[in-house]
């Protein structure tokens, strides 16, 4: 679905069935504004809540989330940036994977609270607004990395970062095929789309 | 996971004070508080996220020439930085064998050192033996699934191991912890800071209540590139070591003056094994010679079930990696 595009039909999806388990969270989606700095101390009794601002693909969202709820549930749950899966849980898997200040991390085994100001790219921000395909989106379409597809965007923020990574280190040798199922060890895949997702992977770092 | 209080620290001092109250949980990287906290293994009251304590981020040469590494620098971080690749590589590389590159950018030095044990009965609350987790309950690794546990400095209370790589780099290194509490600060050697088990195997260091790690300092050494970091597990890369190695040389005109070993993955603590220095100094670096590490390095090992093949494999990782230090060719 398009932004600010409205559905047609309210169903009662099983994420929304799940959601009103989860904990009641107010949400608003503001403008980009001036990057402010986090209240520098901050404090919570148990199960009250903290103010949190969660700067995601460029939007900023001020949050009043429970301090145990994850920077991934935050996504999820909180900002419906269901692109971003939850595999595990625990830090094994790297379904979860997004950019932090340009930093891949497993957004399941960090609190969202603890994240506020923080500039964070999930799958969904990946591709330009005009909605041309990142490099590597387009790479992993085109050497078919993927068959189920539920590790795909943590595959595609690890990508990414792996591909800055090795830039940055100003390395001579481009990335070889062990540099990136090293650099890639983080990202589990069910389906074994190993051999075309270092292919993608190949392809766009020797363009990089 | 459980509701808990949440409290931003944005000074040390202010820190210290919160971590003095009762129930209070430092939180940085959270990579395995949360995991704990996620399965109920950890059920702190309160965390205290000390984040914002920037300052402790820093990596630095103190006026000694000694390298002071901030207790919140990430292990990615500390991986890459020049001043740790140029003169401590063994701790680059044991970083860089450790967890994937997700988990090292979150997780910190301070953390790394405090992790837990990743004994599945440890982590798993359907155990109700588990005497880290409720003292006096019993092991249920001592006769469960212990392929992954300890074969020395373990006891019958807990063969749980510690999980670090970077731990077992910096125990060779000779690192030194800082830690600080409301009233003061103290320093101790890494290896007198982590502990065994023996009947209180719910106390894995001697960080005191009030107390947080805030560094770890690195002398000086004549190691140079003559060091490496051999981990042996069960896939190629991101599992816990089953066995790792540490290994140290001072080679100066093809004689040891001096060497390090120490051993990953089998003790509730880096392993280090003293008898290494006096073994190999004044010898050339040579196989025969490694070998004799090798077994003295196990010589008062006790396995268990499942994983007596520490044993040999071990033996064969310190000499691989006394070879790889020596940068000697593979032997027959």
């Amino acid at each position: 679905m398009r932004k600010n595009e409205k559905p047609h039909l309210q169903v009662l999806s099983r994420r929304d069935f799940l959601q009103s388990a989860a904990t009641a969270a107010t949400a608003a989606s503001l403008p980009v504004t001036a990057r402010a700095e986090p209240a520098k101390s901050a404090r919570s009794a148990p199960g009250s809540t903290v103010a949190c601002t969660l700067r995601v693909n460029h939007s900023v969202h001020e949050l009043t989330l429970e301090p145990r709820v994850t920077l991934l549930d935050a996504l999820r749950e909180h900002l419906r940036l269901t692109g971003t899966k939850k595999g595990c849980d625990r830090g094994q898997c790297g379904a979860c994977t997004v950019l932090v200040n340009g930093r891949r991390i497993n957004s399941c085994l960090s609190l969202a609270v603890m994240h506020s100001n923080d500039d964070i790219v999930t799958v969904e921000g990946l591709a330009q607004a005009s909605g041309a395909l990142h490099p590597i989106q387009s790479a992993f379409l085109h050497h078919d990395a993927f068959q189920c597809g539920f590790c795909t965007p943590g595959q595609l923020c690890s990508a990414v970062a792996l591909i800055d990574e090795h830039k940055a280190s100003a390395a001579q040798e481009p990335l070889s095929e062990a540099g990136i199922r090293e650099g890639m060890s983080g990202n589990l895949c069910r389906c074994g789309a190993y051999p075309n997702i270092v292919a993608a992977i190949r392809e766009v770092a020797s363009r990089a | 996971m459980h509701n808990f209080a949440y409290a931003r620290a944005a000074d040390l001092g202010g820190a210290l004070r919160l971590v003095d109250q009762p129930g209070s949980q430092v939180i940085a990287g959270g990579t395995n508080l949360l995991d704990l906290m996620k399965g109920g293994a950890a059920r702190p009251d309160r965390l205290i996220d000390i984040t914002q304590l920037t300052a402790l981020t820093q990596i630095h040469e103190l006026p000694s020439g000694w390298v002071r590494v901030g207790a919140l620098a990430t292990n990615s971080d500390t991986a890459l930085h020049p001043l740790v690749r140029e003169r401590f590589p063994l701790l680059s590389q044991a970083l860089l064998s450790g967890a994937s590159p997700q988990l090292r950018n979150m997780a910190t030095v301070g953390g790394n050192i405090l992790q837990r044990t990743r004994c599945d009965y440890f982590y798993d609350t359907g155990f109700e033996q588990c005497n880290k987790r409720h003292p006096g309950s019993g092991c249920a690794a001592l006769h469960g699934f212990n392929r992954y546990h300890a074969i020395l400095g373990a006891s019958d209370s807990c063969i749980a191991t510690h999980p670090s790589d970077m731990s077992v780099a910096l125990v060779a290194l000779d690192a030194v912890v800082q830690l600080r509490n409301a009233r003061g600060a103290r320093q101790i050697p890494l290896n007198d800071f982590q502990r065994v088990p023996g009947d209180t195997p719910q106390i894995d260091t001697e960080l005191a209540h009030g107390e947080i790690l805030t560094a770890v300092d690195l002398p000086l050494n004549r190691w140079g590139r003559h060091c490496a970091y051999l981990k042996l597990r069960d896939r190629a890369s991101f599992a816990f070591a089953l066995v790792s190695v540490a290994a140290a040389l001072d080679i100066q005109e093809g004689v040891v003056q001096d060497a390090r070993v120490v051993l990953g993955g089998v003790a509730h603590k880096p392993w280090p094994v003293p008898e290494a220095s006096d073994l190999l100094r004044g010898s050339a670096a040579a196989v025969n010679r490694f070998r004799e590490v090798a077994e003295a390095a196990f010589r008062g090992a006790v396995p268990r079930r499942y994983n007596a093949f520490k044993v040999e494999l071990g033996k064969r990782a310190v000499v691989r990696a006394l070879e790889m230090a020596a940068s000697i060719q593979e032997t027959a």
